[in-house]
Order: C-alpha cells, then structure tokens, then sequence
C-alpha cells in the first residue's frame, strides 16, 4: 500500500478547464487561501497547470498586475506634469530693457491640505485593513466552505471608513480651491497657480475614480458570487487607493516645499 | 459503445463552455470579446484609415505639382487646405496605421497563440480599447466637417498654432476635435499596452520560458511596454494644451507671443516644453511602430530559410536595448528648435547609439538568408523588402543624428525620406509580411477553412510595391539636399534664388507624383488578391510554412479540419522556436510543440 494517495491522472486532467473565468476559485474545489501547492501531492504546483487551472490565485495575479501596470503608466501621466512644473518654473524671458523676467509667484498652500494628507494616510490604513481581512485565512475558508461570509462581513465597515475618508479628503480639496479662490488665485492667475490646481485637480479625478472603485468594491462584497472575485475587488481598489495616496504625498510635498 | 456512454463527460462539458458562442451576431462579431475577432476589427480600421491616408498624401503630392488644380467637389486646395492635408496624412498613418495595424491587429490575432494562449489576460477590457479606437478614428474623421475645417498644426500640432484658436483656419472646433480623438486614442492604447503586458506576463503556457518566446513577442512586449510610458505622456500633454486653449493656462504659449494679431501678454509658457512632452512620446511611437516588424523579420528570415536564429539571447537583448534607447532619443528631432547645445550632443550620442543594436539586427537578418537557398514566397519577398527599407532608410538616420548637419536637412524633404523610408515603408512592408504569411489564420473560421494568398498576384503586388516606394521616397533625398522645405503648400512661383532653385527641383518633383500614384495603383492586386483568396484562395494545409511556432498548432485552429473539441487540449511547449534540421530534407522540422526529438 502505497504511504501517499495519488490522484487519479484522468480525474486530474478533467479539471483542467483552460477557460478563463470558470478556472479553479474556490467554488467547491479549492480553498482561495493556499497559494503555493497544488494540493495533490507527489510534488503537484500549481505553476505547471495550464492557464486557467493554477488555482485561486491565478485570477487575482492577472488582476494585479493589470492594476500594477496602469499604475506605472498613470506614474508616468504624475511624471510629466511635474517635470513641466519644473520646466515652467525655471523658464522666463527677457523683457524689452533685457531683464531676465520669470513671472513664477508661489502659491501658498492653505492650511487645511495637511489635514487632508493626514485624512489620506489615515484612508490607506482602513483601506488596507479591509484589504487584509479579506485574505484572513481563517474566515476566507469559512466563506469558501460556505459558512457565512465572514470577511466580508469584517472588510465592510474598514471599506466605508476609507470611502467616507475619501470623500472628505476631496471635500477638503474644494475647501482648499475654495480658500484660494477668496484671495484672488485662479486657474488662470499664474505659472505657479496653474500647476497648483492642475495638480490637485486631476490628483482629485483620480481619487473620485478611488472611490467610485472602492464604492463598485462595497457592491461586489455584497453581490460578487464567488469569494475570489470579492477579494479581486477590495484587493485591486485598495491598491490604486494606497497609490494614489502615495502619489499624493509626493505631489504634496512638491506643491509645499518646491514652489 | 453508445453516445450515452462517453466515458468522460466533464470533457464534453468544457469543451462546450470553451466553443460555446453567443448567439447574435453583434456579440460575435461587433462586441467580441475573442482576440482573434478584435484583432480582425482592429486590421480593418488600420485599412479604412490607410485608405484614407493614402488618398490624402495623392492630394497632397499632386497639389506640389499642379497647384493650381481644381479638385471635383472642393475646388482649388489652399494653403490651409495642404496643412490640412499634411495633418490627417500624418495622424491617420502614424496612429491609426502604424500604431494600430502591427501592435493591436496582429498583436490581438497572433499574439495569444504564439505563447499558447486562447484568451487575452483581460478580454472586456480589449474590447473596450478596440471600441474607443474607433471612437477616436471617428472624431477624428469628424473633425474635417468642423465649420473652418481640420486642424492644421501637423500630426505634432506645435504650440502656438495648436494652442491658440485664432491661429488659422481649422485651429478651433477642428483642432479641439483632433485633441479628443489622440487623447481617447491614447487611452485606448495604454489599456491596450496594459493587456499585452500582462497576457505575456501571465498567460504563457507550459514550458514557455523567456527564452522560447518567439522574438516577434519579444517585439509586441517590448512595444507595448514602450506604449504604456509613451501614451502616459501624450496624454498629460494633451490635457496641458487643452487647459491652454480652454482654461486660460499658459503652460505652451511664451509672454509676448503675437498670433494672428492678438497678443498674449502674460504667462511663462514655453513652446518648447510641449515639444519635449510630445517627442518623449513621439520617438518611442516610431519604436512601437517598427519593432513588432523587427521580430517578425527574424522569425519569418528563419522559417523561409530553415536555419535558426543566430544569438537568439543577442536578439531579444536588441529589440529590448532599441525600445530603452528610444526613449532617451527624443531631443534629434528638436536640434533646430533651440535646444541647449549640449543637450543636442548628448541626444545625438544617444541617437548614435541605437545604430549598435539595430546594426546587429540587420546583420543578423543578412547572416540569417546568406546563402540559405530559401524559396522565394510572397511573405519572405516583403520581409526582405522590410530589410532592404530598413537598411536604406537607416542609413540617412546617423546623418540626422548629427546637430549640425540636421540644421540644414531639418526642415527639408530629406527628413521625409528618412522616416517614410524607415518607418512608413518598412513598417508597411512588415504589416504585408505578417498578412502574406498568417492569411490562413485571418481567413480561417469555425465553418471555413483557412486559405492561403494567391502567390503570382503576392510577387506582382510585391515588385510593384518595392519599386514604388523606392522611386517615390529615394529622390526625395535630392530634392531635400537642393533645399525643398517640408510643410509648404506651394513651391512654384516663388520669387528669388529660392524660386530658382526650387523650380530645378520640379521635374523630380513631378517623377516622385507619378512614382506615388504608381505605389498606390500597385496596391490593386494586393486588395483584388485578399478578395479573392477569401473564398476562391488555395485551402492552406495545417502549417502552411512548416513553422515551429505555436500560431500553427492544431489545438488553437478554429478550423472545421481541426479535431472535433480541439480547445481543450492541454498546450505545452518543449523547446525553442527555430528548430529547423540543418539537412538538405527540408521538412525536417521540430515545432515547439512536439515532444521528443523525432522530427516531423
């Protein structure tokens, strides 16, 4: 008798469905917890399955790293506008009495953008609260067996948190805007106050995007059938969440201390 | 043995949810989500805008040399008009042709298969791009109908021209039209560049390593990657002109700048900074245009002459050292715009040095057909054609490398031999290499076979092609030197040493019209053979080229020849591509697919 059982070859070749969306995610077959064996001894991995087959992690790492590459090209998008900043604040020209004239006046920066930082941290820490309880081993295994659906019941409330951060992260923006527009700096006033708002601004359709994603996550935990695609949800709304947070912090400081 | 009794039934299952298809046509066919029909979608709209394309630079070539010409329906083409032209010429060819064609046509169509792929990584999400290239051709095609007209700032739409709308005819509603359709363009192929990206990063099957990836994906993952950094920035760009045209900022328009009699007062503005934005995009887009047809040419030189390719390593380490260089490049197509003049050295440096990588190619490629007897068929004539393109017009690129020399040739038709020469041709010749050679793919459907490209009508079309583009773009080298500027509208009736050595010019001028009407009227066959061949073409035999890459397993044909529940089948790869035996018996080959060391 043989000291291990192997699967049956034929039986494991069935499971082989090389289709995209109706691959092993836990919907019966496999916990979406185990991310490194195949599960079917004599050294099985996941990794030599065919597409489609290499278990509950496979979906979230195609998600992922779509996630991770738009993000380096939105970086991209974040580089070029502040590498104009650069370039603008450096230029100028000369004038008729040859006067080197460089017509940058810094914006000073209300007050209340540091306390939006602050709310923008504190958003993250939720978000990425959220995001782990929907990868407690413990409780994913609960929901995958079917008992209840225990992360996403956990995740739900550290999601609204960061959703109504968000919001008042970008009610604190408009206050900012509003600040500003009350001492007479506009869009249009000024080299500096140009890239002020162009910088706050298309940061802040990125966070209204954020938040749409996170608010399309909170009805996924609610409809989303499979507790793979919940936590492929939360998972990649959280990661644009935690970059354009980081994005922000380096926008910040350069609005702050490089004008 | 009954029916009933299929001994495995979740077979029949799988195969049914792989092969099931949605049962209206608009799902099947308009709203896909299969690769292969989005990249059939994406080659048609590449026609459609050559076709448009082609019509406009006939205009424009007959109107240098009868300007005074009255077109049907339009009546005399005014400066303007000639702008105009050189702008959707411009636009449509490099976005919607080049871009689109090689990258997201045939990247779609064969791109999957060759790393044993059924699906792109994210199927909804390539539909999406393919739906808003669309949108972005049509408004770009919309903006022609705009009150004053098509914008006529050039595919490179330099501020002020571009930036202020009173600057001329076409700079308006045109000009905000041609914004909106480069940006949802760019969009489009940034989500494009994403699901290429993460298709070869995640979908590859069993046994394709790094190494065994076919260089014509090494070439569409390069490019995609080059498109993901390059698009990013066009995009901020646009939106930092758009906000100059519509929210009063000044990030393009210099203090002091008179335009069309209005003068702009305020603002730091500098020209100069759009073209850094826009050519930090627009070099890499040439790479992104070209190397696609770089692998495919090492590919296609292996197959038709049976040996594999040298330096295999060396290669994908080229294609990936030309798109890095390329994007540190982009400053030689400013050396005349007031660059500092150390930045020129080094951007010529640079420039000098992406001739290292792109020489190796090209000896590779000669290395790879030195004395290999190949058969001479349709795809490997325009591959060779590519080579040939390559070389011809790679060779004038160190001459306009050089800061110096460029300030003469910048704005001469010595700069458009160049990069029509390099870039429109070859990338051409390249899209007709891929078409030749993967038409049994194309025309292949579930309930038709495939079928292969009439070879007689293929070496017409190819001669035809060859010699009309050498004979079109080879004596713009001359009128170029003798001083003929790019961008005019008109070259007769100019008063001065100028008009004098400009009318020398005019008989060359008149030979390069006829050479491009020829190039174009040589495309006939070309279209009379993809007719044709649809449905009356040689049925092609399973792997028509005795290929060893993927793109001919049996598995991954939708053939009505192919097994009856092919999909299912587990795809592994075992090897490299390229193992052709080195015997005179030349249907000794081993596909990546085939296990052992048995020859086929």
């Amino acid at each position: 008798m043989p000291a291990t059982i192997h699967p049956i070859d034929s039986e494991r070749r069935a499971r082989h469905v090389d289709d995209l969306d109706h691959g092993d995610h836990g919907n019966g077959r496999r916990p979406p917890t185990d991310k490194r064996t195949g599960g079917g001894g004599d050294n099985d991995n996941w990794s030599d399955r065919p597409r489609g087959a290499r278990g509950p992690g496979e979906k979230l790492k195609r998600y992922r790293l779509g996630v991770f590459f738009a993000l380096a090209g939105d970086l991209m998008f974040f580089v070029a506008i502040v590498s104009a900043f650069f370039v603008s604040q450096a230029s100028g020209r000369f004038d008729a009495y040859n006067n080197f004239v460089n017509q940058w006046l810094p914006t000073t920066i209300p007050p209340v953008l540091w306390l939006n930082t602050a709310l923008l941290i504190l958003s993250s820490v939720t978000a990425e609260i959220a995001r782990r309880k929907m990868f407690h081993t413990f409780d994913a295994m609960e929901e995958w067996f079917g008992l209840g659906r225990p992360t996403s019941r956990r995740a739900m409330p550290w999601l609204a948190a960061t959703v109504a951060l968000g919001v008042a992260f970008l009610a604190g923006q408009w206050l900012a805007w509003y600040q500003l527009s009350l001492q007479h700096v506009f869009f249009r006033s000024n080299p500096s106050s140009h890239f002020f708002f162009l910088i706050t601004g298309v940061h802040g359709v990125h966070l209204i995007l954020g938040v749409a994603a996170l608010i399309t996550a909170l009805a996924g935990l609610h409809y989303a059938k499979q507790v793979e695609d919940r936590q492929i949800l939360v998972d990649c709304s959280v990661w644009y969440w935690h970059s354009m947070g980081l994005f922000w912090i380096f926008l910040f400081l350069l609005l702050a201390f490089f004008q | 043995m009954t029916p009933e009794l299929n001994p495995e039934p979740s077979r029949a299952t799988a195969s049914d949810s792989v092969l099931r298809q949605p049962a209206s046509w608009h799902r099947r066919y308009l709203f896909s989500t299969d690769h292969h029909v989005i990249g059939i979608q994406y080659l048609l709209l590449a026609l459609v805008a050559v076709a448009i394309g082609t019509t406009l630079s006939l205009l424009m070539r007959l109107h240098l040399v009868w300007p005074d010409a009255v077109l049907p329906l339009h009546g005399p083409i005014l400066p303007e008009d000639y702008l105009s032209l050189v702008t959707f010429h411009g636009t449509l060819m490099v976005f919607f042709v080049l871009t689109t064609a090689p990258q997201s046509g045939f990247g779609n169509l064969i791109l999957p298969r060759q790393i044993g792929a059924r699906h792109m990584a994210f199927p909804r999400l390539n539909a999406a791009s393919f739906w808003i290239s669309a949108v972005a051709l049509a408004t770009l095609l919309a903006a022609t109908f705009a009150p004053s007209g098509g914008s006529i700032s050039g595919w490179t739409a330099y501020p002020p021209l571009s930036a202020i709308a009173s600057s001329g005819p076409g700079q308006a509603l045109g000009m905000d039209l041609w914004l909106a359709s480069i940006a949802l363009f760019s969009v489009a192929s940034t989500l494009s560049a994403i699901n290429t990206i993460v298709t070869v990063l995640d979908c590859r099957c069993k046994g394709m390593s790094w190494e065994r990836l076919p260089l014509t994906v090494w070439g569409w993952f390069t490019a995609a990657l080059l498109s993901l950094i390059a698009f990013s920035v066009l995009l901020a760009a646009l939106l930092l002109l758009f906000c100059d045209r519509h929210a009063g900022t000044s990030f393009f328009v210099p203090a002091g700048d008179l335009t069309n009699g209005v003068l702009h007062p305020a603002g730091n503005g500098s020209p100069l900074l759009w073209l850094h934005l826009f050519w930090f995009f627009g070099h890499p887009e040439v790479y992104i245009a070209i190397l696609p047809g770089m692998g495919l040419t090492s590919m296609l030189l292996a197959n038709f002459s049976r040996r594999r390719v040298y330096g295999y390593r060396v290669m994908i380490l080229t294609t990936l050292l030309i798109g890095f260089l390329g994007i540190l490049v982009w400053g030689h197509h400013m050396f005349v715009a007031g660059l500092n003049p150390f930045a020129s050295t080094a951007f010529s440096i640079s420039t000098m040095a992406i001739a290292l990588p792109s020489t190796a190619k090209v000896l590779n490629w000669l290395a790879l057909v030195w004395r290999s007897r190949p058969s001479y068929k349709t795809p490997l004539l325009f591959t060779l054609g590519f080579v040939s393109l390559f070389l011809t017009g790679g060779l004038t690129g160190p001459i306009l490398a050089q800061p110096i020399l460029d300030q003469y040739l910048h704005n001469t038709f010595f700069v458009i031999a160049h990069f029509h020469l390099i870039m429109a041709m070859a990338g051409v010749f390249g899209l007709f290499a891929a078409t030749y050679y993967w038409f049994p793919i194309l025309s292949g459907t579930r309930i038709r076979p495939g079928r292969l490209l009439s070879e007689p009508l293929g070496r017409l079309h190819f001669w035809g092609t060859l010699i009309g583009a050498y004979a079109t773009f080879l004596p713009m080298h001359l009128t170029g030197l003798a001083g003929e500027p790019r961008h005019y509208a008109q070259l007769t009736a100019i008063p001065g040493q100028a008009g004098h050595l400009l009318a020398q010019t005019l008989p060359l001028q008149r030979h390069i019209t006829y050479a491009a009407v020829f190039l174009a009227l040589a495309q006939l066959p070309f279209f009379l053979n993809l007719l044709r061949s649809l449905r009356h073409g040689a049925i092609a035999p399973p792997n028509p080229w005795d290929a060893t890459t993927l793109e001919w397993h049996p598995a991954l044909q939708r053939e009505p020849s192919a097994q009856a529940s092919p999909s299912e089948e587990t795809i592994v790869v075992y090897r490299a591509p390229c193992a052709y035996d080195s015997a005179p018996d030349q249907a000794r080959f081993l596909p990546q697919w085939v296990s052992g060391t048995k020859a086929e």
